[in-house]
C-alpha cells in the first residue's frame, strides 16, 4: 500500500501547477499497471494477495516477540519501557487519527482527554482519597466520562467552521492544565465550612506535584506489576483499538466521516447528520486517549501535569502527520518512528542513544534520507555529497591553518572511536571545523547566528531551482552538520527535539501532505 | 437559607479592599490597558482570518519575537538604567526595530509556510497544522536562541521609576506607562482604520476579504494584498510585544502562545474579520481578565477568558460585530 506508482509523463508536467487533469483516470488504472511494473511491482502484487488479517497478525506476533529480544540485552527494563511508551504513543496517535484523519477536525484539546484518563484513574485507585477500585471498573468508567467530556466540548462549536473547534479545544487543553496544577487548593467560594466540609481548601489533583502512589492495574485479583506486563497490556490495547478503528473506518460511519472530511456541506446535503458525526469522532478519540491515560498512570504509578501539556500534544500531532492522517498503519508507524528515533534516540545517555551516538546518526540519516528521496538522478546526489565532504575538508584545513584553536574539536562520537578508521575515519573527523569546548567558554552568539543562517539558507533553498539549488545545498548541508555538532546536540533532550517535531509538521504539510504512508488525494476537477 | 442572607454572606468572601470604589476603578484601568494590547494583537488575527480564512497560530509568536527584539535594542543601547540616548529616542527605536523585525517575520511565515499550501489548494486542515508547526518551532527556537529564563526589561528603572508613578485623571489613578500603552494602542488602531478606509491598498484589502476570487478577477494582486496584510498585522503584534515588555518588565519564549490564544479569543468575541470587533473584543477580554484577577484569583484568569469564549459561541457565535455569514456553495 505504500508504493506510489511513478507519474505518467503528462501528469508529471502538470503536477506543479494546480490540479492534475486526468489524474483520476490514471489512478483508477494504477492497480493493473503496478502489477506489471518490474520486480517491485511483482513483489507488491503478491503482497496484495496476502489477506490483510494475516499481515496484521504477522506484525502483532512480531511486536509480541520484542520482549523476548530485549531480554537478551543488558538493558532489558529500559528497552521494555521504550517499547511500552512507543505503543502508548501509537494508541494516542490512533485515537487522534479519528478526529484529524477520518473526520478532518482539528482537535487540539486531545491532550486533555489523555490527562482526564490518567487523573481519573489516579483519583479512583490510589492513596489520594483512599479509594482503590479495580482497574476493570475504573477503566470503562473513565473512558466513558472522557468521551462525554469530548461531546460536551464539541457541542458549542459544532455548528461553526472547523477553526472555532480548533480554538475551543486548544483553550480547553490549556484550561485542563491550569485546573490540574491549581487543583490542590479548591475552595468553593470560601464557603466550604458553611457546606459542612471539613477543610477550607480541598486538594483534588495534587497541583504541580501530581498524584503519586497510584495502584498498578488490578484485574479480578491479577495485578500487572512488571514492565513486561505493561508492554503486553499496551500491546493488547493497541491491537484492539486498531481492529475496532479499522472496522469503524470501513463502516457506514467511517464512509460518512470521509465524506465530512472532503466536503462537510455536500455531506449535509446528502442528509448525513454532520453535527452528530463530528461529536462522534471527537468522542471516540477522547475515549481512546482516556484509555491511554489510564495505562500511563498505572505504568508510572502516578499522574503528573507535565505529561499532559501542549508539548505532548505536538508530539502526537507530529506522529499522526508524519505517518499520514487518516491512515491507521501510518499513525502506528509514525508513533514508533518518532518515539524510538526522535524522542529516545536524541535523549542523551540512554542505551538507545549510545547506539545512535547521541542522535547524530538519526540526524545525518534523516538528512541523507530526504536527499535520497528528493534528488534525482543518482549522480547529482553523489556530486552534492562529494561536494559537501570536499567543502568541509577544505574549510577545516583553512580554519586549522589560519586560526589557533578554530578546528580543535574533532567529532566526539560517543563510544565509537574514529581515531583509526583509515581515510574514512579521517574524513569523518575532518569534514567539520569544530572549535573545542564551545559551551564551556560560554560562547553561544556565533553558533546562534549559524543556526539562524542555516534556517535562512534552508528557506532560500525552497525558492531556488536547478544548479543554483544544488550549489547552495553544499554549504547548507555542511552548516547543518556544524550547527548540530556545536549548538543543537547540547540541548538535544529539550528544545531541539521539539523544534524538529514542529518542523515535521511544516515540512510534511508542504512537501507531502499525505504523510509517509498515505496515498495522495486525487482532486477531481 | 434566604437568598438575600446568602448574598450578604457571599460578600464576606471578598476582602475589604476589594469592595472599595478605587479598587474597582484600578481594575478598570488595568483592564483597558490589557485590552488595548490584546486588541492590537487581535487585529492581526482578524485581518488574516478575514482574507485567508486561516487561523494563524504563529501570530502569538510574532508578538513574542517583537518583544525580544525590543529587549535586545534596549540592551544594545545601554539598558534601562543607563541608556546611551534620551529615553524617548530609545523607546522610539525599540518600537521601530521591533515592528520592522516582526513585520519581516510575518511576511516570511506567509511566504514559506502558507503560500506553498495555497498554491497546491491543500485541504483546509493543512495550513492549520502548518501554522501550529510554525508556532511551535518559533517557540522552541526562541528557547534555544534566547534561553528559557525570561529576559528582564527593567523598565522600572526608566527615568528613576517615574514611568510607573500613578497620576490622577478625574476619578482614575493611572500609571504613566499604562497611559502610554493605551494612547499608543489607540493611535495605532486609528492609523490602521484610516489606512483600510482611505487608501487604495486598504480598499483592495477590503475587497479581497469580501471575496478573494472576485477580487483577483477585478485585477487586484491578491498575493500582494496578503503580504501587506501579514506585514501590517505582524507590525502591530511587534509593537504590542514591546509594549508588553515595557508594561510587565519581562518577555519569555512561552508568553506568545498564551497571549496569542487570548488575543485570538478576543478576535472571535469581537466578530472575526471585523476590525472594530477585534478592538472591542480585546477590550472586553482585557476587562474580563482584569476583574477576574482582582476579584476571583489570578490563577483562574484564563478560565474566565475561556468561559467568555464559550458563552459567546453559544449565544452569539458571530461575535459582537460579526454578521452571520450565509454558507455559499
Amino acid at each position: 500500500m505504500s508504493d506510489v506508482p511513478p507519474l505518467p509523463p503528462d501528469a508529471e508536467q502538470s503536477e506543479s501547477s494546480g490540479p492534475r487533469i486526468g489524474a483520476d483516470e490514471w489512478v483508477a488504472r494504477s492497480g493493473e499497471r503496478s502489477a506489471h511494473a518490474g520486480l517491485v511491482g511483482r513483489v507488491s502484487a503478491s503482497y496484495e494477495r496476502v489477506p490483510k488479517a494475516a499481515v496484521f497478525a504477522f506484525f502483532v506476533v512480531l511486536a509480541a516477540m520484542v520482549p523476548l529480544l530485549s531480554a537478551q540485552t543488558a538493558n532489558d527494563q529500559y528497552f521494555l519501557r521504550v517499547g511500552t511508551v512507543a505503543l502508548l504513543f501509537a494508541l494516542l496517535a490512533l485515537g487522534l487519527n479519528v478526529a484529524v484523519g477520518f473526520a478532518g477536525l482539528l482537535d487540539l484539546g486531545y491532550i486533555a482527554y489523555y490527562g482526564v484518563g490518567a487523573y481519573g484513574f489516579a483519583m479512583l485507585s490510589s492513596d489520594k482519597f483512599g479509594i482503590h477500585w479495580q482497574a476493570w471498573l475504573v477503566i470503562p468508567l473513565v473512558v466513558v466520562v472522557s468521551a462525554l467530556l469530548g461531546f460536551l466540548l464539541a457541542l458549542p462549536s459544532r455548528r461553526l467552521v472547523g477553526d472555532y473547534l480548533a480554538i475551543v479545544t486548544l483553550f480547553f487543553g490549556q484550561i485542563f492544565y491550569i485546573v490540574v496544577t491549581q487543583g490542590y487548593r479548591v475552595s468553593l467560594l470560601g464557603l466550604n465550612n458553611d457546606l459542612g466540609l471539613d477543610r477550607a481548601n480541598w486538594d483534588l489533583t495534587g497541583g504541580p506535584n501530581g498524584i503519586a502512589n497510584v495502584d498498578r492495574f488490578n484485574f479480578f485479583g491479577l495485578t500487572a506489576s512488571s514492565e513486561r506486563a505493561y508492554f503486553y497490556v499496551t500491546l493488547v490495547a493497541v491491537v484492539v483499538v486498531f481492529a475496532a478503528l479499522s472496522l469503524a473506518n470501513r463502516s457506514r460511519t467511517g464512509r460518512a466521516w470521509r465524506a465530512l472530511h472532503d466536503d462537510a456541506l455536500a455531506a449535509q446535503a446528502m442528509s448525513m447528520p454532520v453535527n452528530w458525526l463530528k461529536l462522534l469522532a471527537i468522542g471516540l478519540g477522547a475515549a481512546v486517549a482516556a484509555l491511554a491515560g489510564t495505562i500511563n498512570a498505572a505504568l508510572l504509578q502516578g499522574a503528573f501535569p507535565d505529561d499532559y501539556n501542549t508539548q505532548v500534544l505536538i508530539i502526537i500531532y507530529a506522529m499522526v502527520i508524519l505517518g499520514g492522517a487518516g491512515n491507521l498503519v501510518g499513525a502506528v508507524v509514525g508513533a514508533l518512528v518518532v518515539e524510538v528515533l526522535m524522542l529516545e534516540g536524541l535523549r542523551p545517555q540512554t542505551p538507545l542513544s549510545d547506539w545512535t551516538s547521541s542522535g547524530r546518526w538519526v540526524v545525518y540519516g534523516g538528512i541523507l534520507l530526504v536527499l535520497v528521496a528528493t534528488i534525482r538522478p543518482w549522480r547529482r546526489l553523489g556530486a552534492i555529497l562529494a561536494g559537501v565532504v570536499a567543502f568541509g575538508v577544505a574549510v577545516h584545513l583553512i580554519v586549522a591553518a589560519t586560526t589557533a584553536h578554530g578546528a580543535d574539536g574533532l567529532l566526539n562520537t560517543g563510544p565509537v572511536s574514529y581515531g583509526d578508521g583509515g581515510w574514512l575515519g579521517w574524513l569523518i573527523r575532518h569534514w567539520l571545523a569544530l572549535p573545542a569546548d564551545t559551551y564551556a567558554t560560554g560562547t553561544r552568539a556565533p553558533f546562534n547566528a549559524a543556526l539562524v543562517l542555516l534556517i535562512v539558507l534552508v528557506l532560500v533553498l525552497t525558492l531556488l531551482h536547478g544548479w543554483a539549488r544544488d550549489l547552495l545545498m553544499i554549504p547548507t548541508i555542511w552548516l547543518a552538520g556544524f550547527v548540530w555538532e556545536t549548538r543543537l546536540v547540547l540541548e538535544a533532550s529539550g528544545p531541539t527535539r521539539l523544534l524538529l517535531l514542529g518542523a515535521i509538521l511544516i515540512v510534511v504539510m508542504t512537501a507531502r501532505p499525505q504523510g509517509l504512508l498515505g496515498k495522495p488525494r486525487v482532486e477531481v476537477v | 437559607m434566604v437568598p438575600a442572607v446568602r448574598a450578604v454572606e457571599l460578600l464576606g468572601y471578598f476582602q475589604d479592599y476589594q469592595l472599595t470604589w478605587s479598587f474597582l476603578l484600578d481594575q478598570l484601568v488595568t483592564g483597558v490597558t490589557l485590552g488595548s494590547l490584546y486588541g492590537l494583537i487581535a487585529l492581526g488575527y482578524s485581518m488574516v482570518y478575514g482574507i485567508l480564512k486561516l487561523l494563524n497560530f504563529a501570530h502569538g509568536e510574532v508578538f513574542m519575537v517583537g518583544g525580544y527584539i525590543g529587549y535586545y535594542v534596549l540592551t544594545w543601547l545601554g539598558g534601562a538604567t543607563d541608556p546611551k540616548l534620551p529615553i524617548g529616542i530609545v523607546i522610539a527605536l525599540m518600537f521601530a526595530t521591533a515592528m520592522l523585525g516582526a513585520g519581516g517575520l510575518g511576511v516570511a511565515i506567509e511566504r514559506f509556510a502558507y503560500r506553498p499550501l495555497r498554491r497546491k489548494r491543500a485541504p483546509r486542515i493543512a495550513p492549520l497544522i502548518s501554522a501550529l508547526g510554525v508556532s511551535f518551532c518559533l517557540q522552541q527556537l526562541a528557547v534555544i536562541l534566547f534561553g528559557s529564563p525570561p529576559k528582564q526589561y527593567d523598565s522600572f528603572a526608566f527615568d528613576g521609576g517615574s514611568f510607573f508613578e500613578p497620576i490622577t485623571i478625574g476619578p482614575f489613578r493611572i500609571q504613566r506607562m499604562q497611559l502610554f500603552v493605551i494612547v499608543l494602542g489607540v493611535v495605532l488602531m486609528a492609523l490602521l482604520t484610516v489606512f483600510v478606509a482611505r487608501t487604495q491598498t486598504g480598499r483592495a484589502m477590503r475587497a479581497t476579504s469580501f471575496d478573494i476570487e472576485a477580487a483577483s478577477m477585478m485585477g487586484i494582486d491578491v498575493d500582494r494584498v496578503i503580504v501587506v496584510t501579514f506585514l501590517i498585522g505582524s507590525m502591530l503584534a511587534g509593537a504590542a510585544g514591546v509594549m508588553w515588555g515595557l508594561m510587565f518588565q519581562n518577555i519569555s519564549a512561552t508568553v506568545g502562545f498564551q497571549v496569542g490564544l487570548i488575543a485570538f479569543t478576543a478576535a472571535v468575541v469581537g466578530g472575526i474579520g471585523s476590525l472594530p470587533g477585534a478592538m472591542l473584543g480585546g477590550l472586553a477580554i482585557g476587562l474580563g481578565q482584569s476583574f477576574a484577577i482582582g476579584y476571583v484569583s489570578s490563577a483562574y484568569q484564563n478560565v474566565t477568558v475561556f468561559v467568555i469564549l464559550i458563552l459567546f459561541l453559544l449565544l452569539r457565535p458571530s461575535g459582537i460585530f460579526g454578521v452571520p455569514a450565509p454558507q455559499k456553495v
